[in-house]
C-alpha cells in the first residue's frame, strides 16, 4: 500500500524553484529516503507534506488524505522531527512530550502511559525531569524522536535526523530508527546528506538535486546500477581517456570529475592491467588508482556529476561554472 | 479539527504559566520595578501640584494606576511577541504542525498572557497598598480588573500583529522605545490628561492606552477625565479589533 504519493509538487518562491515538480510513492513499512546537498530542495518536500508550508502546484496524498484539501486529517497521522530542534528548553524533557500529548488530544492515563514508553524507546527515563537546556545535542535529537512517535503516528518525518551529532551518537539515532521502524511497523520518511545514513538505514532512496528527482530506487539497486565494482583513477587528459575508455565493452558506466575518472565494472582484478597498458600506449599518466565496491557516493557523483560533501546547492553551482570556464 | 480544542488552549497557558514562575529574575524585577516607581516618584512627587488635580487625591494615588497599565503593557506585548521567540528557537514548527486551530493557538496564548498581567497587577495593587495609597474600595472597583484584562488584550493584539510583520527577534528593542515606550507615556500614566498641552492632549486621545490609565483610575480611586462608560467601550472595540487581525495574521503565518 502506498501511504505517501506525489504527484508533480512544486514551490516556487519568485524566481527561485525550490521544488520543482517531483513525483514519487513510499510504501506503507519501508524507510524511504531523499538524499541530496543542502539546498536541494528536501526540507521544502518535508515541510510541504507535514502541512507546514503550501505548495505552488501539485499535489500529494498522505493516508489517502490531501495535503492542499484535508491538512487537518493528515496531521493526527504524522510525526516529524524537525532539522533544527524545535524544543522548548524552559521545560523538562515530559514536559515537552506532555505538551505535545496533549496537543494531540491524549487522555490523561493514555498519556502517562505513552510517555513512559516513548521514554524508554529513546533510553532517556533518568533524564525525563531534567530542563531541556541541560540536554546535550544527541539527547535532544532522541526526545524529538520520542516526542514524534507520542501520538501513535503512521508515518514518521525525520529531517537530516543526525545533523551535527558525533559518530557515535549518529551510530545510536540509526539503532533507533531502525528498531522503531521493525518494532512499531512505522513507516519513515527521511532526509540526508549523508551517503553512509542513506546507505545504511533506507530501502529506497530518491536522489534530489536543485528540486528535482534524479532517480529513485532500492539502494542496493542504485549501487549495481554503477557496476559491481569501481575503479577511481586521477591522471592527465582525463577527458580523452574517458572517452576512449567509455568504448570499452567491459566498462559498465564512466563518470569524470576533474582530473578523477570513476569507471564502474566487474572482475577488477583482470581489467585493472588492461587499464594501465591502455594508458601507458596512449601517453596517458596515472597519478593514483583506487577499487572498492560502489557506494551512493559513486551513485550520486553519476547522476549530478559532482560530490555531494562539501558542496551545498550554490557552491556547486560555482563550482560547475568553474568548470566550465577551464 | 474543531474550531476550538480546549485541551490545546490549556495547554498553551499552562506551558506559559510554567515558564512564568520559573524565571525567578522576572518575578523579582517584577516586584522592584513598581515599587522603585511608587515610592521614589511618588512619594518624591508628593508635594507636586497638578493642575485639576482634586484634593483628597495625592500623587501616589494618581501614579498608581498608571504604573499597574505600565506593568501590565511590557509583558502582554511580550506575549504577543513571544511568537517570534517561538519562531526563532524552532518551537513554533511543532505547534503549527498540530492538530489544533490556529485561534486555540492565539486563545491559549492570550489568555497566559492576560493571567500574568493580572497577576502583575495584583503585586502593584499590594505594593501600593503597603505604600498607603487611597483606593476607593466600591463595587466598581471590581471593574478595575476588567480594565487590566481589556488593556492586556490590546497590548496582545498589538503584539502579534508586530510579530507577524517581523522576521526576527532583533528588531524587538526597535518596537519597544519606538512604539511601546511612546504609547505609554502619551497614555498620561504619570500626570493627568487636563495638565496636558493641547496638541500631545489630542495625540492622546488617539491612544488606545489612554483610555486604559482612565479607565482604571476611574474604578480604583474615583478620578478620571473621561466617564468609565466610554473608557470601556473604547478598550473593547479596540481590543476585540487588535485581536482580531493579530489573530487573522497570526493563523496566515507559516513556520
Amino acid at each position: 500500500m502506498k501511504v505517501i504519493s506525489v504527484e508533480g509538487l512544486k514551490k516556487h518562491y519568485r524566481d527561485v524553484r525550490a521544488v520543482d515538480g517531483i513525483s514519487f510513492e513510499v510504501n506503507e513499512g519501508e524507510i524511504f529516503g531523499f538524499l541530496g546537498p543542502n539546498g536541494a530542495g528536501k526540507t521544502t518536500t518535508i515541510k510541504m507534506l507535514v502541512t507546514l508550508l503550501k505548495p505552488t502546484g501539485g499535489n500529494a496524498r498522505i493516508n489517502g488524505y490531501s495535503i492542499t484539501k484535508n491538512p487537518n486529517d493528515i496531521r493526527n497521522n504524522i510525526g516529524i522531527v524537525f532539522q533544527d530542534p524545535a524544543l522548548d528548553d524552559d521545560l523538562t524533557g515530559k514536559e515537552n512530550l506532555d505538551f505535545h500529548a496533549r496537543m494531540y488530544g491524549m487522555k490523561k492515563e493514555e498519556r502517562i502511559k505513552r510517555i513512559r514508553e516513548v521514554l524508554k524507546t529513546v533510553e532517556l527515563e533518568d533524564k525525563a525531569d531534567r530542563f531541556v537546556k541541560t540536554y546535550s545535542g544527541g539527547m535532544k535529537r532522541r526526545l524529538e524522536i520520542a516526542r514524534g512517535l507520542m501520538h501513535f503516528p503512521k508515518i514518521l518525518f525525520l529531517d537530516e535526523p543526525t545533523l551535527g551529532l558525533d559518530p557515535q551518537t549518529r551510530r545510536s539515532i540509526w539503532n533507533y530508527v531502525k528498531r522503531l521502524n521493525k518494532k512499531e511497523k512505522i513507516t519513515i520518511f527521511l532526509t540526508t546528506h549523508y551517503m553512509e545514513e542513506a546507505d545504511f538505514l533506507c530501502d529506497r532512496v530518491g536522489i534530489i538535486d536543485q528540486g528535482k528527482i534524479l532517480v529513485i530506487n532500492k539502494t542496493s539497486r542504485l549501487k549495481s546500477m554503477i557496476g559491481k565494482e569501481v575503479i577511481n583513477i586521477v591522471c592527465s587528459n582525463a577527458k580523452t581517456f574517458a572517452n576512449i575508455l567509455k568504448k570499452e565493452k567491459w566498462v559498465e558506466s564512466v563518470k569524470i570529475h576533474d582530473s578523477n575518472i570513476t569507471i564502474g565494472t566487474r572482475e577488477i582484478e583482470k581489467r585493472l592491467p588492461l587499464l594501465i597498458r591502455m594508458a601507458g600506449r596512449k601517453k596517458i599518466e596515472i597519478k593514483s588508482i583506487d577499487m572498492r565496491k560502489p557506494t551512493l557516493e559513486d551513485v550520486f557523483l553519476y547522476y549530478t556529476g559532482r560530490k555531494i560533501r562539501d558542496h551545498g546547492a550554490s557552491t556547486s553551482e560555482q563550482f560547475k561554472r568553474g568548470i566550465m570556464r577551464h | 479539527m474543531a474550531l476550538l480544542n480546549y485541551q490545546g488552549i490549556y495547554v498553551m497557558w499552562l506551558r506559559q504559566m510554567k515558564r512564568f514562575i520559573r524565571t525567578k529574575s522576572r518575578i523579582i524585577a517584577n516586584f522592584i520595578q513598581p515599587f522603585l516607581f511608587l515610592s521614589i516618584l511618588g512619594l518624591g512627587l508628593a508635594g507636586a501640584a497638578l493642575p485639576g488635580l482634586p484634593s483628597g487625591i495625592n500623587y501616589i494615588d494618581l501614579l498608581t494606576p498608571g504604573i499597574i497599565c505600565m506593568s501590565i503593557l511590557f509583558p502582554s506585548v511580550f506575549t504577543g511577541l513571544s511568537v517570534l521567540w517561538d519562531r526563532q528557537f524552532g518551537f513554533l514548527q511543532e505547534v503549527l504542525v498540530a492538530p489544533v486551530s490556529r485561534l486555540s493557538i492565539v486563545i491559549g496564548r492570550t489568555l497566559g498572557g492576560s493571567t500574568i498581567s493580572l497577576i502583575q497587577g495584583m503585586i502593584v495593587f499590594l505594593i501600593a497598598i503597603a505604600l498607603g495609597v487611597n483606593f476607593k474600595f466600591s463595587p466598581l472597583f471590581l471593574l478595575s480588573f476588567v480594565f487590566m484584562i481589556l488593556i492586556s488584550f490590546v497590548a496582545i493584539g498589538m503584539g502579534l500583529i508586530i510579530a507577524s510583520k517581523m522576521k526576527s527577534i532583533e528588531g524587538f528593542q526597535f518596537v519597544m522605545s519606538l512604539l511601546i515606550m511612546p504609547l505609554l507615556f502619551l497614555s498620561a500614566p504619570f500626570s493627568t490628561l487636563g495638565s496636558m498641552p493641547a496638541l500631545l492632549r489630542n495625540i492622546a486621545f488617539l491612544n488606545p492606552l489612554t483610555y486604559g490609565v482612565d479607565g482604571l483610575r476611574a474604578t480604583m480611586i474615583g478620578y478620571s477625565y473621561f466617564p468609565i462608560y466610554l473608557n470601556l467601550s473604547v478598550l473593547i472595540v479596540v481590543s476585540v479589533l487588535m485581536m482580531g487581525i493579530g489573530s487573522y495574521l497570526f493563523s496566515k503565518s507559516e513556520a
